[in-house]
């Protein structure tokens, strides 16, 4: 260590404080930008499109083949709408994909650095984050869940099946509730995708949580399935009805709770995470 | 002004940052260097609060940034790493930073044109080549105006014009009373565009001094001599400690004497000079001077 030299800085440059045109950050300036960011990316769009194709094109489908439906002691006016929303259940891919990589795009590209180094708080983000995206999953799937009840029964009634109402006993529950369900699942995923930071890591685990260990539980034996309806997309399914479903121990809004619960603990996760985590 | 007291940063049991204490000024350009690995980066990521401190404190413009109310008016940083989504434009990539400040479109492109990117700001930034990914970071830490400018590496992948433009930019950045501080392993470059330097070696401060100060005091500083006995000179000079080199013209090359010393010395056996001028030590020699002894100093320690 030859060369170690003790100067300290020469004085400081007395200058007033430079102008500047930031102003302090708050959380709907954050929700602003999460919104641009969405806005603008091209994988938005295709996204929308394709729930709405599953959706509403899958129930059309459903609606316009096969035997028409008619509603009786065993087939109830929800159960048929709840066939027609079949389409949901691929919906719901296309949503974990989307919510995933919100944040997991995010840190693939490093564009997260620039974001957090902007919104040093980091919590904003994250809040942001699911603001603007239930904000779209929301209204989109909304509108396909009515489009889609709105096209099958029409065709179905058309074909000669029963006149499906809304005002019919548990309708507007499924329909409304498939939504609902949709808006949820997002959330958990964005949840994942903040978690696990990895685009591949994250879509493993919604896909293992959403489609591998429900049909693998169904194919056990019973006694050791107990906790089958607590699965998120068993629980949550109960309030759409989900076709593929096979327990309904709990009871629709009940079933939502406890995915709503998943949803909760999961951000809370994610929040803790992001606040404590280098990035 | 950037303050870091006693910071350390560990990453599992490897330390990339060892008590670490110095003070960046504003109102000029501050340049920091270090050989890779030396902890820069991680530095830097710990001052725009990306990383936690594992210790010490590290304070912009006096405050604890992860708690500044605006944090853009505060501080702009371009990090090493890629830091923008390919998906979306530089307008884009821009405009969602500018959002979180209330910043409008007008600061936005002012920055634009400022990086000179006005003829790809609305293409998607995933097919920028480095230097213009470069230029892009560099707008993104202008677009808030902020008091402390970090930039780790702005000229790397830059073309000259490009790198004039870095260094213009900086020094009137200074000029304004912000804090500017740079790192590169480019020297020369640190040499035109730097006042102070801050030195870094496997996560220790090596030094904090001007540039003068640093290469003045390094001891390949030498003497450049001028003679028609190149060879009768050498010889005379010649002793342990002392460095003669020769490149076979009639300059020679002295180091570990002084100027004085040479011309009493060379009068005393009458050999003739034509030119006796004390040199300074590139900031390049300087710099390897002073970070091989930190290097060396770290692996004898660590045996």
């Amino acid at each position: 260590m030859s060369a170690v030299m003790e100067t300290r800085p020469v004085s400081a440059h007395k200058a007033p404080a430079p102008v500047t045109v930031a102003g302090p950050v708050t959380q709907i300036r954050v929700v602003r930008s999460e919104w641009t960011k969405l806005r603008a990316l091209r994988s938005t769009r295709w996204s929308a499109l394709s729930a709405v194709v599953l959706i509403v094109g899958l129930g059309a489908a459903i609606a316009g083949s096969g035997t028409a439906y008619h509603i009786s002691a065993v087939n109830s006016a929800a159960k048929g709408v709840s066939a027609a929303l079949l389409g949901v259940l691929f919906a719901q891919l296309v949503v974990g994909v989307v919510g995933v990589l919100t944040f997991s795009g995010e840190y693939g590209t490093g564009m997260i650095r620039a974001t957090l180094a902007v919104v040093p708080a980091r919590l904003p983000v994250l809040w942001a984050k699911l603001v603007v995206l239930t904000g779209l999953v929301l209204p989109v799937t909304l509108l396909c869940a009515f489009a889609d009840f709105f096209t099958a029964t029409a065709l179905n009634s058309a074909r000669g099946g029963s006149v499906i109402s809304l005002t019919d006993p548990g309708v507007l529950r499924t329909v409304v509730g498939a939504s609902l369900y949709l808006t949820v699942v997002v959330v958990i995923a964005v949840a994942l995708g903040a978690l696990l930071r990895k685009t591949a890591a994250g879509l493993s685990v919604f896909a293992a949580v959403f489609f591998v260990i429900p049909i693998v539980v169904n194919a056990l034996p019973h006694k050791i399935t107990g906790f089958a309806p607590y699965l998120p997309s068993n629980s949550g399914g109960v309030l759409w009805g989900d076709p593929l479903s096979t327990t309904n121990a709990l009871s629709p809004w009940t079933g939502f709770a406890c995915l709503c619960g998943y949803a909760v603990v999961l951000t809370g996760l994610a929040a803790w995470r992001l606040r404590r985590r280098d990035a | 002004m950037i303050e870091i007291d006693g910071l350390t940063k560990r990453y599992g049991d490897k330390t990339a940052v060892d008590g670490l204490s110095f003070v960046v000024e504003p109102g000029v350009v501050t340049g920091f260097l270090g050989p890779n690995g030396a902890g820069k980066s991680t530095t830097m990521r710990v001052i725009a609060g990306l990383d936690r401190p594992t210790s010490g404190t590290v304070r912009v413009n006096g405050k604890h940034y992860p708690q500044a109310p605006a944090p853009m008016a505060e501080l702009g940083i371009l990090l090493d790493a890629r830091s923008v989504h390919p998906g979306l434009s530089a307008r884009g990539n821009l405009l969602a930073l500018a959002r979180t400040a209330g910043i409008g479109r007008r600061r936005v492109d002012e920055v634009i044109e400022l990086a000179g990117l006005g003829e790809v700001a609305g293409t998607r930034a995933g097919g920028f080549s480095l230097g213009m990914g470069q230029r892009l970071g560099v707008a993104a830490a202008l677009l808030g105006q902020p008091q402390t400018v970090v930039l780790d590496e702005p000229v790397n992948g830059l073309d000259p014009d490009g790198v004039r433009w870095i260094r213009l930019l900086l020094k009137s950045l200074a000029a304004e009373g912000r804090t500017v501080f740079v790192s590169s392993h480019l020297m020369s470059e640190m040499a035109q565009t730097a006042t102070r330097l801050v030195v870094l070696g496997r996560g220790k401060l090596i030094t904090e001094a001007s540039v003068e100060d640093f290469t003045g005091h390094a001891t390949t500083a030498g003497v450049l001599i001028r003679t028609p006995e190149p060879v009768r000179l050498g010889q005379l000079l010649a002793a342990p400690g002392i460095t003669v080199t020769n490149d076979g013209t009639d300059v020679l090359r002295v180091s570990g004497i002084t100027a004085e010393q040479i011309g009493t010395a060379a009068w005393r056996a009458h050999l003739p000079v034509y030119e006796l001028t004390p040199t300074h030590a590139s900031l390049e020699e300087a710099f390897m001077q002073v970070t091989r002894d930190s290097i060396e100093y770290h692996a004898g320690a660590t045996r």
